[in-house]
C-alpha cells in the first residue's frame, strides 16, 4: 500500500511521455509529408544560426519589452527542469527532496528557482495583460479568433498556476522551511497558512506537488497541439532556415534541365524524354498543396508561435491588403494537421479531401498582394520564411495554372518579347545615351 | 556634357576588355524617370575616368519580375540568354543602379552559370570616392534635410545599408532617419512585380505609407537608390501634393547635381 503513490506516479510518467512520444511521432511523419531538400550546406553557420538565435534569443530582444519578458519566461523554464528532475526521482522512489543532500548549493539553487518563479509569474501576468487588455493590435488580426487566441491564454494561464503551484508546494513543505535554505519566496508565503494543521499542510503540500508534475506531463502533451511546440521546434528551425542572402530565390532544377533542353542547339526536338529521366520530372511546378512545399517549410509551419511580428511588419497588411504573413504559416499548419488526420483514418494512405492549401486556406488575393520585400523574413525571431511559401505558390499559378493577374501576364510576355517588362523594342535599349 | 558610353561590342572591336560593365537595366532603358539616374550615373564614371562599357541592345531583362511573379520558366531564359552573353564578353564586374538586378545577377545567376563580381551603384561611387577617382568638390546640399529610403532589394535582402548613407555624409547633408529604416524598413510597393500591376484591395497604397514615413522627417530631398523606388516615392509624393517642396533623387542624382554635372 505505501508504494501506491509510486506507482500512480510511475503510471502518470509513462502515459505522459509516452502520448507525447506518439505524437512526437505523428509530428516527424506529417513534416517528412514535404519534399526533400538539401541541408547539408554551410554546417557552422547554421549552428551559429541556432546557438545565436534560438538559444541566444538574438531577434527576441529587437523589441525590448516584449523581449525582456520572452527570455525570463525562457531561462524560467530551461532551469526549473532540474527542479522537475528532483520531482521525477523522488515521485518514482518515494524520496523527498533527494537533490537537498548536497548542502548549501541545494538552497541556491532552490532560491534562484523562487525567484525565477516570481519573474515568470509576472512577465506572463504582463503577457496577459497586453493580450487581453492593452489589446495589441498584431494579437487582435482576423486570423487570432477563437482558437489561436485561447490557444495563447490557455498557455499564460498554465504557467501561472504551475509557477503558483511551485511556490505553494515549496511554502507548505514544514522540512524544507525549516532548512530555512532556498526559501527566498516562499517562507513570506509560508505565513498563510499558518493556522493550518500539520496534516493539512501536509495534504496542501502533497497536493501542490502533485499537481504540479501532472500540470507539467498535461502541457507537454498540450505542445502538439498549440502554438507553444515553437519552444523545441525553434532550434531545428533556426538550424534548417537559409543561409543564403534574404533576396536569393532557389532557382528550379527542374526547370533549369527544361530550359537547358529548350536552349541547347544540340537538342533533338522530336526526341523522347530517356527513361531515366521521368523519374526526376517532378508531378507539378509550385506549390498547391502542403506535400509540394519541403519539410523545412512544414517545420516552420509547426514551429510558428503565432507572434504576428511578421504580419505587423507587412507592407500589404499595414496597408490593409488582406495578406497576412503569419496566416500563411498558420493556415499551412491546418492543413498539414488535417492530411495528417486523413492519413491516420486511412490506414496510413491519404484519401483526397477534394480540398488544399492553394483556395481553400490560402487565397490568390493574398499571394498576389506580397511586395517580396522580406519584412516577415526579417521580423521572425525564430527564422520562418512565409515568403518562401508565398513563392512557391505563385509559381504553381503561373506555371501550372496560367492564373497570374491579367497586367502581370502582359508583363510577361513583354519581356519574352521585347525582354523588358514593357513594350518597348530591345533595339531601342540604348537610346538614352543621345537624348 | 556628351555622355562618353560604350557598348562591349565596341570594345571588343578595339580588342579590349572594360574594367567594369555597368548593367543599365529594363527600367533605367525605357524608364523616362529612371533614365535621368542612368545619365547621372554615367557621368560619375565620365567624370572618374572610368573604363566602362554597357551591353547596349545586347542587354536583355534579368528576368526579376518574372521569377518573382512566379514564371521560373521565363526567368530561367532570361538568365541563360544573359548569361550567354555576359561570359561571350569575358565579363567579371558588374555596377547595376538597380536593386533588382544587382539581386538576381549577384545571387540567382551563379547556380545558372553567371558568375561575377557585382555591385551597386553606391558601393562602387563609395569605393571611387575612397580611392579619390571622384572627388567631392562642391557643397550643393551641405545642410539640406535629406532622408534616405532603404530598397527591399539593397537593403533587407543583401544587407548593404551603409554605402548610400556613406555618400550622402559625403555631401555634408544633414541626414535624417525616418522611423523604419535600415532593416526595418517600409517596402516602396513596387518589388515582387507589383510594380506592373495595380495593387490588391485595400485602405491605401503602400507606396503612400512610405511616403507618409518620409514626410514625418521633414526632408527637403528623398534619396533613393532604385529606379522602382524612385517612381513609387515620386507618385507618393504627389500624392501627398508636396512635389513643390520635396524632391526625390537617386543618390547617384544628388551626386552628379552636386558636382554639376
Amino acid at each position: 500500500m505505501n508504494y501506491l503513490p509510486n506507482i500512480l506516479f510511475a503510471i502518470a510518467l509513462v502515459i505522459g511521455i509516452g502520448y507525447f512520444v506518439r505524437n512526437v511521432q505523428k509530428l516527424i511523419r506529417n513534416i517528412k509529408l514535404g519534399k526533400d531538400v538539401d541541408v547539408s550546406d554551410n554546417k557552422s553557420q547554421r549552428l551559429r544560426n541556432m546557438v545565436n538565435i534560438a538559444l541566444g534569443q538574438s531577434k527576441m530582444a529587437r523589441r525590448p519589452i516584449a523581449g525582456f519578458l520572452h527570455i525570463i519566461v525562457y531561462v524560467g523554464f530551461v532551469i526549473i527542469n532540474i527542479e522537475v528532475l528532483e520531482i521525477i526521482i523522488d515521485g518514482l522512489f518515494g524520496t523527498h527532496r533527494i537533490f537537498s543532500g548536497i548542502g548549501s548549493l541545494y538552497g541556491v539553487l532552490i532560491g534562484s528557482f523562487e525567484i525565477l518563479a516570481v519573474l515568470v509569474l509576472v512577465s506572463v501576468i504582463v503577457f496577459w495583460l497586453r493580450r487581453n487588455i492593452i489589446k495589441l493590435k498584431r494579437f487582435w488580426n482576423s486570423e487570432m479568433t477563437s482558437w489561436p487566441k485561447n490557444d495563447a491564454n490557455y498557455i499564460l494561464y498554465f504557467e501561472m498556476v504551475l509557477m503558483s503551484l511551485f511556490l505553494i508546494m515549496n511554502a507548505t513543505d514544514t522540512s524544507f522551511q525549516a532548512m530555512d535554505s532556498g526559501n527566498i519566496i516562499s517562507q513570506y508565503i509560508a505565513p498563510w497558512f499558518s493556522g493550518f494543521s500539520e496534516n493539512s499542510l501536509h495534504l496542501v503540500e502533497r497536493t501542490a506537488w502533485w499537481i504540479h508534475i501532472l500540470g507539467i506531463l498535461v502541457f507537454l502533451n498540450y505542445l502538439y497541439f498549440s502554438k507553444h511546440l515553437h519552444i523545441l521546434l525553434a532550434f531545428p528551425n533556426t538550424y534548417y532556415a537559409s543561409t543564403k542572402p534574404k533576396g536569393q530565390l532557389d532557382n528550379l532544377e527542374s526547370v533549369t534541365k527544361e530550359v537547358m533542353l529548350m536552349m541547347d542547339p544540340n537538342a533533338d526536338p522530336f526526341a523522347a524524354p530517356e527513361d531515366t529521366e521521368t523519374d526526376d520530372v517532378p508531378e507539378k511546378f509550385g506549390a498547391r498543396d502542403v506535400t509540394d512545399l519541403n519539410w523545412t517549410q512544414l517545420l516552420s509551419a509547426y514551429t510558428c508561435t503565432e507572434c504576428g511580428r511578421c504580419t505587423s511588419s507587412c507592407p500589404a497588411n499595414l496597408t490593409g491588403k488582406k495578406l497576412s504573413p503569419r496566416k500563411i504559416m498558420m493556415d499551412t499548419r491546418d492543413r498539414l494537421e488535417e492530411v495528417g488526420k486523413n492519413i491516420d483514418a486511412n490506414k496510413g494512405e491519404f484519401k483526397d479531401d477534394g480540398k488544399q492549401l492553394l483556395g481553400d486556406y490560402i487565397t490568390k488575393e493574398e499571394l498576389w498582394a506580397c511586395t517580396t520585400c522580406n519584412a516577415c523574413v526579417e521580423e521572425c525571431p525564430i527564422s520562418i520564411s512565409p515568403l518562401s511559401i508565398i513563392m512557391d505558390m505563385r509559381r504553381y499559378l503561373v506555371m501550372e495554372e496560367s492564373a497570374a493577374p491579367v497586367e502581370l501576364n502582359n508583363m510577361m510576355t513583354n519581356i519574352e518579347n521585347n525582354g523588358a517588362p514593357w513594350p518597348y523594342n530591345q533595339m531601342d535599349r540604348l537610346n538614352w545615351k543621345d537624348e | 556634357m556628351n555622355l562618353k558610353v560604350l557598348t562591349m561590342a565596341e570594345c571588343m572591336a578595339e580588342g579590349r576588355q572594360p574594367e567594369i560593365l555597368f548593367w543599365v537595366g529594363s527600367a533605367g532603358s525605357y524608364d523616362d524617370r529612371a533614365k535621368k539616374i542612368t545619365k547621372a550615373f554615367v557621368k560619375l564614371l565620365n567624370a572618374a575616368n572610368i573604363d566602362f562599357a554597357v551591353l547596349g541592345t545586347e542587354e536583355s531583362c534579368t528576368g526579376d519580375a518574372a521569377k518573382r511573379a512566379g514564371n521560373e520558366f521565363l526567368f530561367q531564359m532570361q538568365a541563360v540568354t544573359n548569361i550567354e552573353v555576359l561570359n561571350a564578353y569575358e565579363v567579371k564586374k558588374i555596377v547595376t543602379a538597380c536593386p533588382h538586378s544587382f539581386n538576381t545577377l549577384k545571387n540567382e545567376y551563379p547556380s545558372l552559370g553567371g558568375n561575377y563580381e557585382v555591385l551597386h551603384h553606391t558601393q562602387y561611387l563609395q569605393q571611387l570616392i575612397q580611392e579619390g577617382k571622384l572627388k567631392i568638390t562642391n557643397n550643393t546640399f551641405k545642410g539640406k534635410r535629406i532622408t534616405f529610403h532603404d530598397p527591399c532589394y539593397l537593403g533587407r535582402a543583401n544587407e548593404v545599408y551603409e554605402a548610400p548613407r556613406e555618400l550622402l555624409k559625403e555631401l555634408g547633408v544633414d541626414l535624417v532617419e525616418m522611423k523604419r529604416h535600415k532593416r526595418t524598413a517600409l517596402c516602396c510597393g513596387a518589388g515582387g512585380a507589383q510594380m506592373f500591376k495595380e495593387p490588391e484591395k485595400g485602405d491605401k497604397d503602400v507606396n503612400v505609407l512610405r511616403t507618409e514615413d518620409a514626410l514625418q522627417t521633414n526632408p527637403d530631398i528623398i534619396a533613393t537608390g532604385c529606379p522602382y523606388c524612385n517612381t513609387m516615392m515620386t507618385d507618393g509624393v504627389k500624392f501627398k501634393e508636396k512635389e513643390a517642396d520635396i524632391q526625390v533623387l537617386d543618390v547617384a542624382e544628388l551626386l552628379a547635381n552636386n558636382q554639376e554635372l
